[in-house]
Parts: structure tokens; C-alpha cells; sequence
């Protein structure tokens, strides 16, 4: 029964959502006043999806093996919190989370706006509507997570010990809030671009939505790279895998569309340029469902034979954001002109910013469908991997970096000051890192030292606008700019020093032998067995001293039954200047174990500068929908922003 | 600047933009992509020594030889048409076995493939993409009767 509710709780929202377009277009339509009765339909429907996710949840729970979906992908004997995570493990239980964000993003943006007019928000919530009913068909037709499975099988098949992880659990949902609170930007300027009323009040109303999908887009990205970090044992942050540039691409459009919408809200300029950009943004977040959900990353070939899911999602995507680009080529000409800013002015720092996001999404972009192109026209198979990625985004990666320094220094419309000479200090301080780094290291590669340089001048230059004046009386959205991009030069530092300074080992050694690494000596005290819950394990003790510090690290090798599986499970010490990584290898005939320890100098700084970027996007949401002075007329407080 | 002449600027800028990150990426994506080869293909002398590629099939049973370093292994990756020799420093990946697919990363030298990375991913179901493509392709081969 328990299946069937969240089934019918689906088909019943998938009409709801029909008829919230219908009530849209009625009310686009005629003068109709339809505002209240589609705040409730929008409501009811995210309620109704709430309704059916939660019931997946406790088919999971009870290991009900009668629903496929639960034999598929679970076991009785797994840890209960993994049982529940398991729900959205898959595709299916995926897909329905996805939507269920989805709906419940459109009930509270139904309950929560006031800002917008009424018949823009009616239109938007329309949009929104649309966007669901797509999804329904998608989850209904090709892909339902309750289908029942008769007779019911004993136990279920899905015990992969390597899905049994915390990071896994619990990232894909943090970036499916971000990815699906980017809708509520696209259907706000679907709505607007349907009612002319593309103007200052649809960017505040805009805005917090942004900022928030934004803030869990940046954790889930920093929080998948930690995962990738300590759970694949090789010691890299980010390897430009398909998968993670699926996050990244939103993130980037993201985070081009933030800075676009503040221009449209201080100043009325840029129009069209945010309408596109959000309209873009959640491109990208269908693009990123798409390429993980459809199966083309495993093969194109995979893909055209067995082509329902992802020829739908294929479809949806051109639907979607064909439509949108259509509405846009036929309105977006009409929007009136924004207002005029001169060369030097704030506006042209953020056109910059945008300029140069757009170009680094462009090339992330065309590098991560490069090779499922050329295999589906010539069927040559190739990858693109590091090699291009940073060597093509890296350096415009920098010429950001610097110009974060300088934007916020600048005035809207206008800036007569000579604000180069504020920069001094901090490009003295980036010139300093640079001789340093030259005296050190003479041998190091350009990349990471031009990221030292930048990073030092950007820790100078991003507090400036707090220098300025008292920073107490702050706004708190400045703050929040000035933490994230604190945050950018924290990060860079973390990455040119990982870049630059790591030391590796590899090496058989004995127990009772030491091994060096950077300023450690590693010594192999003992290999024992272990066992965990569902696993043995083989653990290492392994004592680590630079000196003063003496520190005990175990990695281990686990070893798993159903199915036959093995993990490495690296040790890892943190440290103030650093993290000393271990993992332990194979046994050797001679009766030594293969051993590997990384030195990584400050690569924590890396993780650090990503929760600091979302932090400082925390603080500027908090600033935008809590203003501190209420009395203040909106022109000002935008003015300082 | 005049407002019509602002949006016309602003829309130049926007197409260049568009252009830039397309000739990059395409400058970018002439030498810096790794194609991937089979055993058959450098037999056939497709593959360029010493150029960044992929190399993928099945670990050759028996194959598996340690080095006296401890650290290094040999080992021969065949596609069951013909077989190349790999040489690869480091710990091998938990799903890496004899007798089942691997792909590795690196390059031709003097007919032994030096591998920097052997791939393997965090889920047993996952096959490597290049090897899921031979055996879709077989597959398809049987269905669509090429």
C-alpha cells in the first residue's frame, strides 16, 4: 500500500501541475485574478510530492523487497541510515528527488514572494509548473520508482560497500538543492520575459533564490572534492571527471548570473544579459542531470541502444530550454534599455566578470561533451581530461582571480577616482609572494606560482572594501562579498601549494622500517587484521615523527563479501600546514607491504577557501532578505551593496 | 555612451566572448585530448609513441608480474586480437584484477605502454567508458546485425 500512495500521491501532483499551467495561461489570457488559486495548487503539489518521496523513504526503511526498486539497490543486512540513503542512490529514487525539490522549491517560492507583481509571479509559478509536469512524465513513464516486483524476492541485491559512505549519501542531495533552486531563477525570467516586467524588483525577487542555490552548489562541490580526496586514495582534489564538471558548469553560470542580477537590481542595466544568464544557469543544471542520468557518460553506443531515459531527458532539455530561447529571441530585443554606465564604472567590472565566467563555462563546457561528439559522428573514442582543462581555464582562472581584487573597488556608473592607487599594498604583497616563491623555489612551475602571486595580492585586496570605512556599519551583503572572495584567494593558495609542494613516496617496506616524506619520517610499526561491521580488514599502525610531533595513522585495505570487494581507506593527519596522507598497498613476497604517504603543504586551505565562498554567500543572503535598515529606501542600500 | 549603443557593445562583447572560448577550446582540444586504443589498434600502428592516449582491454591471466622494487608491476592487456605489454609504478586499484578490464593512461615507449594511472572507479557495476563501449558495441553488432 505504502508504494501505491506515493505512486498516486505522484500522478495526483503530475495533474496539479497541469493545471497550474492551465491557470497560468488563463490568467495571461484574460484579466482573470487567479493569484490566490495558484499559490494553492502550487502548495498542494509540493506537499503531494513531499508525500510520495516520503514513502520511498519508508519502502527503504522497511527493506520492502516487493518494490524493484528496493531489491535492486538494497539488502537487509545494510546499516539503517544507509538503507534510507539508499533512496536516492539510484536513478529513480534520484529522479523523484530531483522533482521533489523541484515542486517543493515552487511551494515556497508561491508562499514566500511578495516581490514581484502578481501577475509575473503567476506566470513564473506557471513556468515552474511546466517544468515539474516534464519531470512527472519523465518519472511516470520511463522511469517509476514504486513498479512492484511479484513474487517478492528474499533479499535485495544492492550491498555495494563503496556506496556506503556518508560523502556519497549526502552530497548528491546537497547539489540537487542547488541544481533545482536554479529553476526558480529560470521560470522567474520565463515569467517575466511572458509579462515585459523584466526590471529591478524581479532581480530582488531573484536574487535570495540565487544566492541560495549558489551557497549549496559551492558546498556540494567543495564536499564532493573532499570525498574524491580521502575516499579514491590518490591523493588529487578534483580530476575534471564528467561527472564533477556536471556540478561545475551550473556553479559557473551560478555564479556569472549573481553578479549579473546585482547590476540589474542596483542600477536597471544589463536586462536581457541576466534574463539569458538565468535562463543559461538552469540550462546547465539539466545538462549536469542529463550527462549523469542518461547513461552517455558509460557510452554513447549504451545510449542509442537503449535509449528511452535518456532520449527523454533529452527531449525535456530541448524543450526546455529551446522554448526558453525562443521566448528570449522574441522578447528579448523589446526589453527596455537599461541605464547608461560609463567605461570605468562597476557595471563594466561585473560585464568583465561575466564575460570571463561565460568563457571558462563555454570551455568546460565544449572539453566535457568534446568526446561523446566525436564518438556519436566518428565513433573514435578519446578523453579529455586535466591537460586541457587547466591549461585552457587556468590562466583566464587567474585573470579573474585578479580582476576580484579590483571589481568591488569601483563605483556604479561612474569612477573618477584613481582607485589603482588603493591597489598598492596589495600588489605589493603579491609581488613579495612572487620574489619569495623565485628565492624558495626556484624550480617550480608557472602555474602554481602565478597562483601564489595572485592569491597573495587578492588576500590584500579583498578586504578592501571594508578598509574603507567602518566595517561594523557594513552591510552585511558587502561582508558576504568580501568573505567569498577571501575565500577565492584562500582556495588558490590551498590548490599553488598543493600544486607546487607536494611530496610523494612509493615504496615496499617491512614492519620495523621507516620511509620519508617531506618533513616526516613514516616508520610501519605492524599490519594486523580487523573487522568491521561487514567487512575484514587489514590495517596498518604506522607512526609518523617530524621532530616534535609524534603521530599514529592506520590505513587500511577492506576487504568486502557481497559483493567481492576491496577498498583502500587512507589515513590521513591534519595539521595546521598541512595534511600527511598514508594508504596502505599489497602485501609483498618478501614479506613487506607497499606503502604510499603524500606530504600535502596547506592543501586544506583548499576546502577551507570553499566552505569561506559559501559562508560569505550565506552572509549576503541573510543581508538580502533580512535588511538590517528597514527604513532605508532600497536605492541605498543597493547603493553600498 | 548612448543606451542603443550600450546594448550594441554589450552584445558585441557577448559574441566575442562566445568566439574566444570556442577558439580556445578547440585549440585547446587539438593536442590535449587522449584517444583511446586497443591492443589491435597498436598492432595496427595506429597509436604514436610517445603521445598521451588511453589503452584498454582485458588483464591477461598470468600476466601479473611484481618488479623486484615491489612497487612496479608488468602485466599484458589483450583485446583477444593482440596484446600489449604495460609497465605501470604504483598501487594498483581495488577493482584491478587478471581476467578482468582495465583501462590505463600514458604512453608508448619502444612497444611497452608506461602507465601513470590504472582507472578504476568506486562502483563494481562500473565499466570503464571504453570497455563498455566494446561491449555495447558487440552487443549492438548482434542486435542491429551490422
Amino acid at each position: 500500500m505504502i508504494a501505491e500512495t506515493g505512486l498516486a500521491a505522484l500522478w495526483l501532483a503530475a495533474g496539479l501541475a497541469a493545471l497550474q499551467l492551465l491557470l497560468m495561461v488563463l490568467a495571461l489570457r484574460s484579466a482573470l485574478d487567479v493569484g490566490r488559486t495558484i499559490r494553492s495548487v502550487a502548495v498542494v503539489q509540493g506537499v503531494l510530492t513531499l508525500i510520495a518521496f516520503a514513502m520511498l523513504l519508508i519502502v527503504f526503511a522497511r527493506s520492502d523487497m516487493s518494490v524493484a526498486l528496493v531489491f535492486e539497490n538494497s539488502h537487509t543486512q545494510k546499516p539503517f541510515i544507509y538503507k534510507v540513503a539508499g533512496a536516492w542512490g539510484n536513478h529513480e529514487g534520484s529522479m523523484l528527488l530531483w522533482v521533489t525539490v523541484l515542486s517543493v522549491a515552487g511551494a515556497f517560492f508561491a508562499l514566500l514572494s511578495r516581490r514581484t507583481s502578481e501577475r509575473t509571479l503567476v506566470a513564473a509559478l506557471g513556468a515552474q509548473a511546466t517544468l515539474a509536469l516534464g519531470f512527472y512524465a519523465f518519472l511516470l513513464i520511463a522511469s517509476n520508482p514504486f513498479a512492484r516486483l511479484w513474487p517478492a524476492p528474499m533479499d535485495g541485491r544492492g550491498l555495494n560497500p563503496l556506496l556506503q559512505d556518508p560523502g556519497l549519501a549526502f552530497h548528491p542531495p546537497t547539489l540537487y538543492f542547488g541544481y533545482v533552486g536554479l529553476s526558480i531563477a529560470f521560470s522567474l525570467a520565463v515569467g517575466a520575459l511572458l509579462t515585459n516586467e523584466v526590471d529591478a524588483r524581479l532581480a530582488r525577487a531573484m536574487r535570495p533564490w540565487v544566492l541560495g542555490a549558489w551557497i549549496l552548489l559551492t558546498l556540494g562541490i567543495t564536499a564532493g572534492s573532499y570525498w574524491a580526496y580521502y575516499e579514491l586514495g590518490w591523493g588529487g582534489y578534483w580530476f575534471w571527471d564528467p561527472v564533477e564538471n556536471a556540478s561545475l558548469m551550473p556553479w559557473l553560470a551560478a555564479t556569472a548570473l549573481l553578479h549579473s542580477i546585482n547590476v540589474l537590481a542596483a542600477r536597471g542595466a544589463l536586462r536581457a544579459w541576466t534574463m539569458m544568464l538565468a535562463v543559461i544557469a538552469f540550462s546547465m543544471s539539466m545538462v549536469g542531470t542529463f550527462l549523469v542520468r542518461s547513461g552517455i557518460l558509460t557510452s554513447v553506443h549504451a545510449f542509442a541502444i537503449d535509449p528511452e531515459r535518456g532520449t527523454f531527458l533529452l527531449a525535456l532539455l530541448a524543450i526546455y530550454v529551446g522554448a526558453a530561447f525562443i521566448l528570449f529571441a522574441a522578447r528579448g530585443a523589446a526589453l527596455k534599455e537599461g541605464a547608461p554606465f560609463e567605461l570605468v564604472s562597476r557595471e563594466t567590472g561585473l560585464v568583465i566578470n561575466n564575460l570571463l565566467l561565460s568563457v571558462i563555462l563555454g570551455i568546460v563546457f565544449l572539453g566535457t561533451l568534446y568526446p561523446l561528439f566525436v564518438e556519436a559522428l566518428s565513433g573514435e573514442k578519446l578523453s579529455v581530461g586535466a591537460p586541457y582543462f587547466n591549461a585552457v581555464a587556468g590562466p583566464l582562472a587567474l585573470i579573474l582571480a585578479i580582476l576580484v581584487g579590483m571589481g568591488p573597488l569601483l563605483s556604479w556608473r561612474r569612477e573618477r577616482r584613481p582607485i589603482l592607487n588603493q591597489l598598492r599594498v596589495p600588489a605589493l604583497i603579491g609581488v613579495t609572494a612572487l620574489v619569495i616563491t623565485i628565492i624558495v623555489a626556484p624550480g617550480m612551475t608557472i602555474l602554481p606560482r602565478l597562483g601564489l602571486t595572485v592569491a597573495a595580492f587578492l588576500v590584500g585586496a579583498s578586504i578592501l572594501p571594508l578598509v574603507a570605512r567602518n566595517p561594523l556599519r557594513a552591510p552585511l551583503a558587502t561582508w558576504g562579498m568580501v568573505v567569498a572572495h577571501f575565500g577565492i584567494a584562500i582556495a588558490l593558495t590551498g590548490m599553488a601549494m598543493n600544486g607546487a609542494f607536494t611530496s610523494e613516496r612509493l615504496a615496499v617496506i617491512k614492519p620495523g622500517e621507516t620511509l620519508n616524506v617531506g618533513p616526516w619520517t613514516v616508520l610501519l610499526k605492524d599490519v594486523t587484521p580487523t573487522a568491521g561491521k561487514n567487512y575484514t580488514a587489514l590495517e596498518a599502525e604506522l607512526r609518523a615523527t617530524n621532530g616534535a610531533a609524534v603521530e599514529s595513522l592506520k590505513p587500511q585495505t577492506r576487504y568486502f563479501s557481497d559483493p567481492p570487494t576491496e577498498t583502500n581507506e587512507a589515513a590521513i593527519d591534519t595539521f595546521w600546514n598541512g595534511q600527511l596522507y598514508t594508504v596502505i598497498g599489497k602485501p609483498d613476497p618478501s614479506g613487506g607491504w607497499q606503502v604510499r604517504l603524500w606530504w600535502k603543504p596547506f592543501v586544506t586551505l583548499i576546502w577551507a577557501g570553499g566552505a569561506l565562498i559559501a559562508f560569505g554567500g550565506a552572509l549576503a543572503l541573510l543581508g538580502r532578505v533580512w535588511p538590517r535598515r528597514k527604513r532605508e529606501p532600497d536605492w541605498r542600500k543597493e547603493r553600498y551593496a | 555612451m548612448k543606451p542603443k549603443n550600450q546594448r550594441l557593445v554589450l552584445v558585441a562583447a557577448a559574441v566575442v566572448a562566445l568566439l574566444v572560448a570556442v577558439l580556445l577550446a578547440m585549440w585547446g582540444l587539438k593536442d590535449r585530448a587522449s584517444y583511446f586504443y586497443t591492443p589491435a589498434d597498436i598492432a595496427a600502428g595506429k597509436a604514436q609513441q610517445g603521445q598521451a592516449m588511453r589503452l584498454g582491454g582485458m588483464v591477461e591471466r598470468g600476466s601479473v608480474q611484481r618488479q623486484p622494487d615491489g612497487v612496479t608491476i608488468r602485466f599484458v592487456v589483450t583485446d583477444g586480437q593482440a596484446a600489449t605489454p604495460v609497465l605501470y609504478r604504483g598501487i594498483v586499484p581495488d577493482l584491478f584484477r587478471e581476467g578482468s578490464g582495465a583501462v590505463a593512461e600514458g604512453r608508448l615507449e619502444n612497444g611497452i605502454f608506461i602507465a601513470d594511472t590504472i582507472l578504476a572507479k568506486h562502483d563494481e557495476r562500473y565499466m570503464p567508458p571504453e570497455l563498455g563501449n566494446l561491449a555495447s558495441e558487440r552487443k549492438a553488432g548482434k542486435t542491429l546485425a551490422k
